[in-house]
C-alpha cells in the first residue's frame, strides 16, 4: 500500500558504461538497474573490476553513463553538462569518502559550508545551519579547528556534517569506515543508523561484509552486472541506548585526546 | 561572482606556504620597484642633463675659438691667429637683426696669487677677460660686491671679480673686497670688487665645449684684459716655449627669442664661415638644439629603461606561474575535492586566479611603496659612498652625484596595472589547467 506512494531518491534504468582503452573498449557496467526509495540504506558490494566503483561515480555524478538513464528528482542526470552536473552534486548529493576528503586550509564549520558556498547560499543562516550539524555529530566544540587537529574518526564525522549540509537526496558513502579503526568503524555506523533512522537515504559502498550488515539491503556486482539485490537478512541494529553509549563513547574519547 | 569567501580562502591557501609565497612576490616586488626606480632615474638623469644644457642658455650660441693642430714644427716665428676676432664679434652684432647682444669672452689659464697671505700659496684658475652682460647671461650670482661694470669695461679698470671657492681658498680668514689679487705670470695687480656664490657647474657637451667649472675664476673687463696682455699668450712649458695668438676665445650671441634661435644659428655660421667655407678654428654650440636632442635622447632612455623594467616584470611573472603550476599539482585532491562538492569549472579557475593576482597586488603594492623610497635610497647610497669610500665618490660622473631621481607619476599606476596584468597573464594558464583536471582522476591523486 505504501510502496507506491513512496517517493524515489534515485532511479537507475540499464545503465552502461563502456571506456575505450586503446582499441579495446571495457564494459565496466552491462546495464543497471535498481531503484532507491527515500529513507532507504543500501550497501553496493562486488569485488574489484565488478564496476563499484564505476557505479559510485555515476552516482555521484562525477562521470555520465555511455547508455541508460539515471533520474535523480525526476532530472535525468544522464543528458547534462559539466556546469548542471556540478550544480546537481553542490545540492542534490552528500558525499562521504574513504579519506574523509577535508580541506586542511578551512576550519571544520567552513568544511561544512563548502557545498552552501557552490551552490551561493552562504549567509548568517546558513552557518547557523553548518553549527547545528557540527554539534549533532558531536563536534560543537570545534568548529575552528583544522581537519589536521583531529582524528580520524572526527574528520569522517565532518564529513558526515557536510554531506548533509544541502539536505541531498541521498548520501553516497565511498568505503566511509575504510581508514577507521573498529570502534570508530562503530561509531560511523552508529551515527549513519541514526540518521537513517531520521528518514536520510544512505547508499553506502563497501567490501566488508560486517559493514553491509548495517545497511537494510544489499547490491551485490560482479562482472558489471547485478548478481543480486535483497534485504539484509539477520541485519545488525544499534539499539537507541547503544547509539547513545556510543556518541558519549566517542565525546569523552574526543575529549581525552585534548 | 567574486565572493570575499573566495579572497579569503585564497589568502588562506597562500599563508598555507608563507615562505613560497614571499618568494613569489618577491619576483613582482622587484619587477615593480624596478620599474619605479629606473624611470625615476632615468628622469633624474635626463633632467639634470636638461638642466646643464637651459643653463648655458636656450637663447644662446655658443661660438668657441679653437686651436688648429701645430703645423709649424716647433717654429715660433710663425704664428698665426686662430679663432673668432673682435670684428666678427661686432659683425654679427651689427648686421644680423635678431641678435640681442654678443659678449666677447676671452680665456687665460693664469696663477692667482694674495701676497698679504704668505701662507696661501698661487693657485691655478681661469683668467675670464668679460664684459658687464657676462654675469647675466652666464646665470652667475653675486655674493657680495657688484659684477664688473659698463664704465669699469670702458675706462679698461684693472679690477676683477672672484668665484667663490677661489675666494675660500685665497682668502681663508680675510674679506676679498678690496684685496688686491696678483697675477705672477704676468706680473699684474687686480683689485676685486665682488665675489660670486657658489654654483653648480655645466656638462660637457660634445668636446667642443668643455665642463665649465666656473668655480676657479676670475672676472675681469675684456678690454682691460687686451690693454694689459695684448692678443699674444706666450707660455714656458719644459723648456720649450708656445705661442698663441688669439683675439677671443669664445663669443656668446644671445638671440631675441628662442624661436629665432637655427635660423640665426646659420646666419651667425655664414657670418662666420664667408671667407672659408671650411674654417677649423670655430665651433658653432647651439644649446636650443642640444635640449630638442636631449628631449629625444630622454624618450629613448625611458623606453630602454622600461623595457628593462618590461623583463624583470616577465620575470616575475613566470615566477608566479612556476609556483602556481607546482601549486596546482600539490592541490590536485582539493581540486578533486572541490569539484565532488560541486564546484564548477570556472569556481576552480576564479580560485587559483585569486591567488595569483593576490601575490601580484601584494608585490605590486609593495613593489610601489619600495618604488617611493627611491629618492630617499639614493641620498642614503650617495651619504654612505662619500662616508665610507670618499675616493670612489669624486670618481663618480659629476651627473651620477647630483642627480635627483624624479618619480614619474605615471609609472605607478602602469607599474600596479602591470603587475595585475601579469597575475591575470600567468596564473591563467595554471588556474584553466586546474579547472579541467578530470575529477574523479583528481580525487583519486595521492
Amino acid at each position: 500500500m505504501s510502496e507506491t506512494s513512496t517517493r524515489m531518491a534515485a532511479v537507475i534504468r540499464d545503465l552502461q558504461k563502456h571506456y575505450v582503452l586503446k582499441s579495446e573498449t571495457v564494459r565496466a557496467l552491462r546495464g543497471v538497474s535498481f531503484e532507491v526509495p527515500e529513507g532507504d540504506y543500501v550497501a553496493i558490494m562486488g569485488p574489484s573490476g565488478s564496476g563499484k566503483s564505476t557505479l559510485l561515480n555515476l552516482l555521484g555524478c562525477l562521470d555520465q553513463p555511455t547508455h541508460g538513464s539515471f533520474l535523480l528528482g525526476g532530472d535525468d542526470v544522464a543528458r547534462m553538462t559539466d556546469d548542471e552536473l556540478s550544480t546537481i552534486r553542490a545540492s542534490r548529493i552528500g558525499f562521504v569518502f574513504q579519506s574523509y576528503n577535508l580541506i586542511a586550509q578551512l576550519s571544520v564549520v567552513e568544511n561544512i559550508e563548502v557545498p552552501l558556498y557552490y551552490m551561493g547560499n552562504l549567509n548568517a543562516e546558513s552557518r547557523k545551519r553548518s553549527i547545528e550539524l557540527a554539534k549533532m555529530v558531536g563536534l560543537g566544540e570545534r568548529l575552528d579547528h583544522r581537519p589536521t587537529q583531529l582524528s580520524g574518526g572526527q574528520q569522517q564525522r565532518v564529513a558526515i556534517a557536510r554531506s548533509l549540509v544541502n539536505d541531498p537526496y541521498f548520501i553516497l558513502a565511498d568505503e566511509a569506515t575504510g581508514n577507521l579503526d573498529s570502534v570508530t568503524t562503530e561509531e560511523i555506523l552508529a551515527l549513519f543508523q541514526r540518521l537513517n533512522d531520521e528518514g536520510k537515504t544512505i547508499i553506502m559502498v563497501t567490501h566488508e561484509d560486517e559493514v553491509a550488515e548495517h545497511a537494510k539491503r544489499v547490491i551485490r556486482l560482479r562482472d558489471g552486472e547485478i548478481q543480486f539485490d535483497k534485504p539484509v537478512e539477520g541485519r545488525k541494529v544499534f539499539t537507541a541506548k547503544q547509539i547513545q553509549e556510543i556518541a558519549h563513547n566517542a565525546d569523552v574519547a574526543s575529549h581525552g585526546a585534548d | 561572482m567574486l565572493h570575499f569567501r573566495t579572497v579569503k580562502l585564497g589568502t588562506k591557501s597562500l599563508l598555507l606556504h608563507p615562505m613560497r609565497s614571499l618568494l613569489t612576490v618577491l619576483g613582482i616586488f622587484i619587477g615593480v620597484a624596478s620599474v619605479i626606480w629606473l624611470l625615476a632615474i632615468g628622469e633624474g638623469i635626463s633632467k639634470e642633463a636638461q638642466r646643464q644644457i637651459e643653463d648655458l642658455g636656450a637663447e644662446n650660441i655658443i661660438i668657441r675659438s679653437i686651436q688648429p693642430p701645430d703645423e709649424s714644427g716647433g717654429n715660433f716665428r710663425q704664428i698665426t691667429a686662430f679663432g673668432v676676432t673682435r670684428n666678427e664679434s661686432k659683425l654679427i652684432n651689427d648686421t644680423i637683426s635678431t641678435v640681442k647682444r654678443v659678449l666677447p669672452i676671452r680665456e687665460l689659464k693664469q696663477k692667482f696669487a694674495y701676497t698679504g697671505n704668505p701662507n696661501v700659496k698661487p693657485i691655478d684658475g681661469r683668467l675670464v677677460g668679460c664684459t658687464s652682460d657676462y654675469a647675466e647671461v652666464t646665470r652667475l650670482e653675486i655674493d657680495r660686491g657688484h659684477f664688473l661694470t659698463t664704465r669699469e669695461v670702458e675706462l679698461n679698470r684693472p679690477v676683477c671679480v672672484i668665484a667663490a671657492r677661489l675666494a675660500d681658498k685665497l682668502f681663508p680668514s680675510e674679506d676679498p673686497l678690496n684685496k688686491q689679487i696678483y697675477l705672477p705670470e704676468k706680473k699684474e695687480l687686480f683689485k676685486i670688487v665682488g665675489v660670486l656664490k657658489h654654483r653648480n657647474a655645466t656638462a660637457a657637451i660634445g668636446g667642443s665645449l668643455a665642463a665649465q667649472d666656473f668655480s676657479l675664476d676670475i672676472y675681469i673687463p675684456v678690454t682691460t684684459m687686451r690693454a694689459r696682455m695684448t692678443d699674444q699668450e706666450s707660455k714656458r712649458s719644459g723648456g720649450s716655449f708656445s705661442t698663441k695668438l688669439f683675439e677671443l676665445s669664445q663669443i656668446t650671441v644671445q638671440v631675441k627669442s628662442a624661436d629665432d634661435v637655427p635660423r640665426t644659428a646659420e646666419l651667425v655660421e655664414a657670418t662666420l664661415r664667408q671667407n672659408d667655407p671650411n674654417r677649423q678654428d670655430i665651433s658653432v654650440v647651439v644649446p636650443y638644439e642640444l635640449l630638442e636632442q636631449a628631449k629625444t635622447t630622454r624618450l629613448m632612455f625611458m623606453m630602454f629603461m622600461g623595457l628593462i623594467a618590461a623583463i624583470s616584470l616577465i620575470v616575475g611573472g613566470i615566477g608566479i606561474m612556476n609556483i602556481m603550476l607546482a601549486t596546482v599539482t600539490e592541490r590536485t585532491r582539493e581540486i578533486g575535492i572541490r569539484r565532488a562538492l560541486g564546484g564548477k569549472q570556472r569556481d576552480i579557475v576564479l580560485q587559483f586566479l585569486v591567488e595569483t593576482i593576490t601575490l601580484s597586488i601584494v608585490g605590486g603594492i609593495t613593489g610601489i611603496l619600495m618604488g617611493l623610497l627611491c629618492p630617499v635610497a639614493v641620498d642614503v647610497s650617495r651619504w654612505g659612498l662619500e662616508y665610507f669610500a670618499p675616493q670612489l665618490y669624486a670618481s663618480l660622473p659629476e651627473v651620477a652625484r647630483v642627480m635627483r631621481p624624479t618619480i614619474v607619476p605615471i609609472s605607478i599606476p602602469v607599474a600596479f596595472g602591470i603587475s595585475v596584468v601579469v597575475g591575470v597573464f600567468f596564473g591563467l594558464y595554471p588556474a584553466v589547467r586546474a579547472a579541467q583536471l578530470d575529477p574523479i582522476e583528481a580525487l583519486r591523486h595521492e
